[in-house]
């Protein structure tokens, strides 16, 4: 019944397309929504029906998703009526302070180098030590706690949000309150009112302490974009907290997520938890990181753009105007980039995928995720060989409402 | 192989500098590509394939010789 609805030319059948987001099945809390991955919904587009009752192209085919993430024809404006945007709070956020993210060039590459070269390869390298120095205090202060404790609490969130916090030069004391509006700012069931207020006053906090590194400046991000780029004017104060709030939301729940939703999937999968817990070796560990990024792919909401021109992509018309979600969780279960896509595999070779995203707006932060996790994946389950669940698995919560998926807590015990 | 890099459409996301260090550096201010070799030793090869491949706007460009 369904299939007959398709006409040959693969234009979108208008009859009542499906609702999106999709739910994942029952008790495969790691696998995308089952009609994300069946063969003929890698193959081809389709039009979604969104939150709003607005329908678009949801795009699941992993050359499909590179190539129009990398289409100078396709935006990412978010104040552009055709933008369709996740909830009624994101298009809110949209319209309050829109950051670089939400920006097409050349104006979006302008602000975007303003804040990078603390992310390139060779300076998140030199953190390295000091990473580890801090991930190795987390698990001696987990170690000489309570047992269980709750991991997101007492490592996986601390490591990102402290790393975040030296980086940007924002006051560690202050960690709940970021963690808190993150959490806010990150969830599609936040009502508007909820998101412009979290995100309003987070603002109003980064502003104010812009405008004092301008005249006090440390050895950090945003005294640096305050110096160079607020103090001659090239942007405002309010503009540097905007692109400061992406940064700590952005370092927050995504690495966080991956650290504690990681866990649950290698206590899983014991034979690949091993392979972690035996090794030393950084090429396999840095592997190993590549693969559960794919696996997890967190980004699990497909980001969203529109064409500003027709696009035509094997054969399907993608009109101007038409609204895009570019499913990175779909592309990164390709059986033809990775073979037996579902099963979790930390020795093959991941590192095609797309769980950063995919052109001039992929993630600038991916270095420092990529050296937090080879240090967390590579430290934490040697220096706690006996870490198990202290919780049945099926009453695990996970964060299926927010663009980044995880789990809400992770008792856990050794 | 020849490579050529895009510096104004680079996005600063570092992976080819990762994969290949002796063929591609960041810059110092801002984390743009810079081209260290242009004609590598063949024993790259595949390694800047895969650095042009993986580039999320195609910056990194080859001619095969």
């Amino acid at each position: 019944m369904g299939n007959s609805a398709v006409s040959a030319d693969h234009s979108p059948t208008e009859a009542d397309p499906v609702p999106y987001p999709m739910a994942r099945a029952t008790g495969c809390p790691f696998d995308p929504p089952p009609a994300l991955t069946t063969p003929e919904s890698q193959e081809r587009m389709r039009k979604v029906r969104l939150w709003d009752g607005s329908s678009v192209w949801l795009v699941t085919k992993y050359s499909h998703v590179r190539m129009l993430f990398a289409d100078k024809r396709v935006s990412h404006d978010t104040a552009h009526p055709s933008y369709p945007h996740e909830s009624a709070g994101f298009k809110e956020r949209a319209q309050q302070g829109k950051s670089f993210v939400n920006m097409d060039s050349p104006e979006h590459q302008r602000l975007r180098r303003m804040v990078t070269a603390p992310f390139a390869s060779r300076r998140v390298e030199s953190l390295r030590p000091q990473i580890q120095e801090m991930v190795d205090g987390l698990i001696d202060a987990m170690l000489a706690g309570p047992s269980p404790t709750d991991l997101v609490e007492s490592f996986a969130l601390p490591v990102p949000s402290l790393m975040i916090c030296l980086l940007l030069g924002v006051p560690v004391e202050q960690q709940k309150f970021f963690q808190d509006t993150a959490r806010i700012i990150i969830s599609t069931d936040s009502p508007p009112d909820v998101v412009n207020s979290a995100q309003g006053a987070l603002l109003d906090y980064l502003e104010g302490l812009t405008v004092e590194k301008m005249t006090r400046p440390g050895n950090d991000l945003l005294s640096d974009v305050a110096v160079k780029h607020v103090a001659t004017g090239s942007i405002t104060a309010r503009e540097a907290a905007i692109t400061a709030r992406l940064l700590l939301v952005g370092g927050h729940e995504t690495t966080a997520n991956m650290i504690a939703l990681g866990t649950l999937a290698l206590l899983q999968n014991p034979e690949q938890l091993a392979v972690l817990r035996d090794t030393d070796d950084p090429v396999l560990i840095s592997s190993a990181v590549e693969e559960m990024l794919r696996y997890l792919t967190i980004a699990h909401i497909a980001p969203r753009r529109f064409a500003m021109e027709d696009i035509e992509v094997d054969g399907v018309m993608i009109h101007a105007g038409d609204g895009l979600a570019l499913s990175l969780d779909a592309a990164n279960r390709s059986p033809e980039e990775f073979p037996d896509p579902q099963s979790l595999d930390l020795l093959r070779d991941a590192r095609k995928h797309v769980a950063f995203g995919f052109g001039p707006h992929q993630c600038l932060g991916q270095p420092l995720a990529r050296v937090e996790l080879q240090v967390v994946y590579g430290t934490l389950y040697r220096r706690i060989p006996t870490l198990r669940l202290a919780i049945d698995p099926d009453l695990i919560d996970f964060k299926d409402e927010g663009i980044i998926y995880g789990v809400r807590s992770l008792p856990v015990t050794w | 192989m020849r490579v050529t890099v895009d510096q104004e459409m680079c996005v600063s996301a570092g992976q080819c500098s990762v994969l290949a260090a002796k063929v591609f550096d960041q810059r110092e201010e801002d984390g743009v590509v810079v081209l260290l070799d242009e004609q590598p030793p063949s024993e790259l090869d595949e390694i800047v394939r895969e650095a042009a491949a993986i580039c999320p706007v195609s910056a990194i460009g080859l001619t095969e010789s």
